[in-house]
């Protein structure tokens, strides 16, 4: 069994000018222990899928599907039973260097509360421990004191990710971890989160728009575009032969190391991701694709054997390029 | 190991002690200016004390003896008394080392010093502004906390609705609805004063608070839609922060986010709103206590102005003048106590 098994996943906001759907039926699977990497635009629902993991949507969110963490479903359990394993069996790297933490708190006591609340701990034993996690991510146990604010970009992503070990959880979601940090900090604080999560058995999901971060890090690489994975493999296949034009696209988009004919033509994509509220008809993707074929308007493919171990959701992978397919829809 | 870290041992300390004094001398520096700032406004207000209350038309002479058989002597009489009749430079010379000692003349009407009169005057407007500044802002903070956490809902639009609408009323109309349904109309409540006449020791306390319900009400209704309406939308802007996501990935209860995570960071812009109505607590209600006869410091200021009795408006300008900028200064250290951010 899986630690995490995502089915059909659907999450559709309810707003006023109707239903938004951001995610689009989603599947996949995270063994224990695996390095999962989730990439996609802005837009494309990746940040959804990573707030709906933990039920952490706003009210005006609606989900269908099932999400298997350690054999439950997320989706259906009680309030009291998801707000046990919040934290505690999975928890989450936000963003920390923008406004992830709370400003008017000491970090020591803003990681010490998940321990408090999840553990049966004595105060003393709770501190000990977070002078601990705090060494563990390389700070000393005595910028517990600080406020935020007073911690630079990348020191406050350590703290995050402290704080998202302070509970021993099986399962680390790290949405866009290192954004908004500088190159040379970046390096350093993916090679922490590979080194723990690593070191300590977890799993970890992280969610990046950047493929080539994702490639470094992960085991597995996951392409969204518009609410779907539209290409799934080992992540060497995905970063250095994708299937799927759009999977292609993004990972032309970031210069490989060591390749310098990459670096001097780093290609990118013309176009915007489509609006989730207005989605073209067939392929999500053809109006931008630069393989596109006739009946790519009609045709919405899902994910199919590409190779070796790996998915792609395009025509291309299809027998017969999906001809046979709209030849009985039209029927 | 042992002799790499000798060197390195003080130097860590060194930095510490440089870095705390010169945050005591950035600390002191604060706290000086914001202290001189107040000092100067407060100067400048003494000085436009004495020009402002004589641009005002009306000779307080004039009025005092106004319906009564004087002669030109006897006015001129008073106008000695008052020292009115000496060159403007003069008088604002005796005003000022007057106010430098705290001494602010006799009030041309009671005859009898103003600083004696505000003393009397002091407490009658602390306990009533004072009790309506502390309900309006509990309501007002309440309602919005309620209001900002079920935003759109049925009783948020009702609460929202109602606060806005007792905003827009002006106080003096409110007292005197009132006054007409509650007072003389229902006779539930006395119209007018603050205590009955012959009712002695504990028995004035709840005298008072039978004549302090009305302009209480008054006061409240038209105030506490600010506290409720900075604090809805202040605590609306914390909602949609990604801390607060944070704190619900973390497994607490929607009422402990709530309590530690999104209502003291909500809190901090009503901080300051709050001090500017404890400032304005001494300047009373001028109007609300004027509808109900409240011997308090409004009413007093009222009867002043339009003598004018120069002495009298003098004091109770500085005095009100004075509160607001001490509440301001107050407000100015209290604030990074509470937000760390700001911390000089």
């Amino acid at each position: 069994m899986s630690l995490l098994e995502v089915d059909d996943l659907t999450v559709t906001y309810r707003t006023a000018g109707g239903d938004v759907p951001a995610v689009r039926g989603v599947s996949f699977a995270l063994e224990a222990g695996q390095k999962l990497g989730l990439a996609g635009e802005s837009g494309c629902g990746k940040s959804t899928m990573a707030l709906a993991l933990l039920r952490l949507l706003p009210r005006t969110a609606r989900y269908t599907g099932e999400i298997r963490f350690d054999g439950e479903d997320i989706l259906t359990m009680s309030w009291g039973r998801l707000r046990a394993v919040r934290w505690a069996g999975a928890s989450i790297v936000f963003q920390g260097a923008m406004h992830s933490l709370n400003a008017v708190q000491r970090i020591g006591a803003q990681i010490a509360e998940p321990i408090r609340l999840h553990s049966k701990a004595t105060e003393a034993e709770i501190r000990r421990r977070t002078g601990e996690l705090l060494e563990h991510v390389g700070l000393p146990a005595r910028r517990a004191d600080a406020y935020p604010h007073e911690l630079s970009g990348g020191q406050r992503q350590r703290v995050m990710i402290a704080m998202a070990l302070a509970c021993d959880p099986k399962l680390i979601v790290a949405d866009e971890p290192t954004t908004a940090l500088d190159v040379m900090i970046q390096a350093q604080i993916l090679t922490l989160i590979e080194s723990l999560v690593a070191e300590q058995g977890i799993s970890l999901l992280m969610i990046s728009h950047d493929l080539s971060v994702l490639a470094d890090t992960c085991d597995r690489l996951a392409v969204m575009y518009a609410g779907r994975i539209v290409e799934e493999g080992p992540a060497a296949a995905v970063f250095g032969d994708a299937r799927h034009p759009y999977g292609r696209a993004l990972a032309a988009a970031f210069p490989r190391i060591g390749d310098p004919a990459s670096r001097r033509r780093p290609q990118g994509l013309a176009g915007d991701p489509p609006d989730p509220a207005d989605l073209p008809s067939g392929c999500t993707f053809h109006p931008r694709c630069p393989a596109r074929l006739d009946h790519c308007d009609k045709l919405d493919p899902r994910l199919w054997p590409a190779g070796d171990d790996a998915r792609a959701a395009c025509v291309h992978v299809l027998p017969d390029k999906g001809l046979s397919l709209v030849a009985k829809e039209s029927a | 190991m042992a002799d790499s870290a000798l060197p390195t041992a003080p130097v860590p300390q060194l930095a510490q002690s440089v870095r705390d004094r010169s945050g005591v001398r950035r600390r002191l520096r604060y706290y000086g200016e914001k202290l001189g700032g107040s000092l100067v406004s407060l100067f400048a207000v003494i000085l436009t004390s004495f020009f402002l209350f004589r641009i005002i038309p009306g000779d307080p002479v004039r009025t005092m003896t106004h319906g009564r058989p004087v002669t030109i002597e006897q006015q001129e009489q008073l106008r000695r008394e008052f020292g009115l009749d000496k060159p403007l430079a003069e008088q604002f010379w005796s005003y000022l080392t007057g106010v430098l000692r705290l001494d602010f003349g006799d009030s041309f009407q009671f005859n009898r010093p103003v600083t004696d009169l505000i003393g009397e005057r002091l407490w009658p407007t602390v306990l009533l502004v004072g009790t309506s500044v502390v309900i309006s802002a509990a309501l007002g903070l309440w309602l919005g906390v309620r209001g900002a956490w079920n935003h759109g809902s049925l009783s948020d639009r009702v609460n929202t609705g109602v606060a806005l609408t007792l905003w827009s009323v002006p106080s003096f109309w409110l007292g005197l609805i009132l006054i007409v349904i509650f007072a003389s109309g229902a006779g539930w409540f006395p119209t007018s004063g603050m205590e009955s006449t012959g009712v002695e020791g504990w028995e004035r306390i709840p005298d008072v608070a039978h004549h302090m319900v009305l302009p209480l009400v008054t006061l409240v209704a038209v105030v506490y839609a600010q506290y409720l309406m900075i604090m809805r939308s202040s605590l609306l802007d914390e909602m949609g922060s990604d801390y607060i996501v944070t704190a619900r990935a973390k497994g607490l209860r929607d009422i402990i986010v709530r309590r530690r995570h999104a209502v003291p960071n909500a809190l901090l812009p009503t901080v300051t709103l709050i001090f500017v109505n404890l400032g304005f607590v001494v300047f009373g209600a001028v109007l609300v206590e004027t509808i109900f006869s409240w011997p308090g410091l409004g009413q007093l200021f009222y009867s002043g102005l339009s003598v004018p009795d120069l002495p009298l408006v003098q004091g109770l300008f500085i005095l009100f003048s004075a509160a607001v900028i001490l509440m301001n200064l107050l407000a100015d250290l209290l604030y990074p106590v509470l937000d760390p951010r700001v911390r000089p």
